[in-house]
């Protein structure tokens, strides 16, 4: 199984949610905006939610300062 | 014809700077000429541009729209003085993002934050030695007024949420991104996006430590939605941030709300 993640292939398998790709990613979930198929994901979904063959995800990770 | 406070004047020849004073702003005790201060004595030219100043002296609300406009451009002008612009986060950011738009002239800021004014603010951010304990909000409307009285100022002080912003900011034109937690930077991006379609959005991320300024752009992830940075360098890792390279990522931010003001959505 593949997703597409920030327009490039990525395998996954059938255990892989959005928080353990952003793990694997080495992303704090906390810091991530994630898009799954076009809809934004709430935050207290990330640890549910199950990716699936095909699925476009996008990402924007936010670093500290201001 | 002469432009005297930003108006024009018939000239007449043989007319003296001091005499005009003396007609249009008696008391004036400042005058300029072509830009630079000049004796009351000096005798005018056709086309010459003069400004007659009361030290101390606030101009009118209408002075200051009609200097703006002169500026800016009177259908821009109209269309900042229109607008509403949330600014969350009052440090390095924030503070001159605030600075920016009040110079400009937008019509109504509101200002958040719930932190007061220490010590290791100053070297970054938009405060005086002497607002060290005040809270952000009073300490920089309080500078915002200085700068320019005319524009509507509204204090956010508390600690806001991903909740809480939809709330407290429904029907703003464009809301500004300017917190330092990433985590509060994630969660003001994802309300935005699921709960305020109709509002522009400009966030940062990455300007952190002295590394190129060239690095720092604006980009464009959704439409009227931005993010200014260089997108990687994290405070934690860079250990500091400079006056200089939070200014460019802030000034970044204050242009594209300028740019989604007056409705142009590229980057």
């Amino acid at each position: 199984m593949h997703i597409i993640c920030n327009g490039k292939q990525r395998p996954i398998n059938n255990t892989t949610t959005l928080d353990s790709l952003l793990r694997e990613l080495h992303l704090a979930p906390d810091t991530v905006v994630a898009e799954v198929n076009k809809k934004i994901i709430d935050h207290d979904q990330y640890d549910t939610l199950s990716l699936a063959d095909g699925d476009q995800v996008e990402l924007i990770r936010f670093v500290g300062g201001g | 014809m002469l432009t005297v406070n930003e108006r024009p004047h018939p000239f007449r020849e043989g007319m003296r700077l001091g005499e005009l004073a003396a007609e249009l702003k008696p008391g004036a005790d400042v005058l300029v000429l072509n830009g630079a201060p000049a004796p009351a004595g000096t005798l005018l030219q056709d086309g010459d541009i003069c400004s007659l100043i009361k030290v101390g002296e606030i101009p009118s609300a209408l002075d200051m729209e009609r200097t703006l406009a002169a500026r800016h451009n009177p259908e821009f002008q109209q269309r900042f003085k229109r607008a509403t612009v949330a600014v969350m986060g009052l440090g390095g950011l924030g503070s001159a993002v605030a600075i920016c738009l009040v110079k400009i002239g937008i019509g109504k800021l509101i200002i958040s934050d719930y932190d007061v004014v220490v010590v290791s603010n100053i070297h970054r951010q938009h405060y005086f030695i002497d607002q060290i304990g005040l809270k952000k909000t009073t300490a920089l409307k309080k500078t915002l007024i200085r700068v320019n009285p005319f524009v509507a100022i509204k204090t956010v002080d508390v600690k806001l949420t991903e909740q809480s912003i939809p709330q407290l900011f429904e029907g703003v034109d464009v809301l500004v991104e300017c917190f330092d937690d990433p985590g509060m930077k994630a969660a003001g991006l994802r309300a935005a996006l699921q709960h305020m379609p109709e509002t522009g959005y400009v966030g940062a991320s990455g300007m952190a430590g002295y590394g190129s300024g060239n690095t720092i752009v604006t980009r464009r992830i959704k439409p009227r939605v931005y993010i200014v940075g260089d997108n990687e360098t994290d405070v934690q890792d860079a250990g500091s941030l400079f006056a200089s390279r939070v200014g460019i990522a802030a000034h970044h931010q204050a242009n594209q709300v300028v740019r989604l003001l007056l409705s142009i959505d590229e980057e």
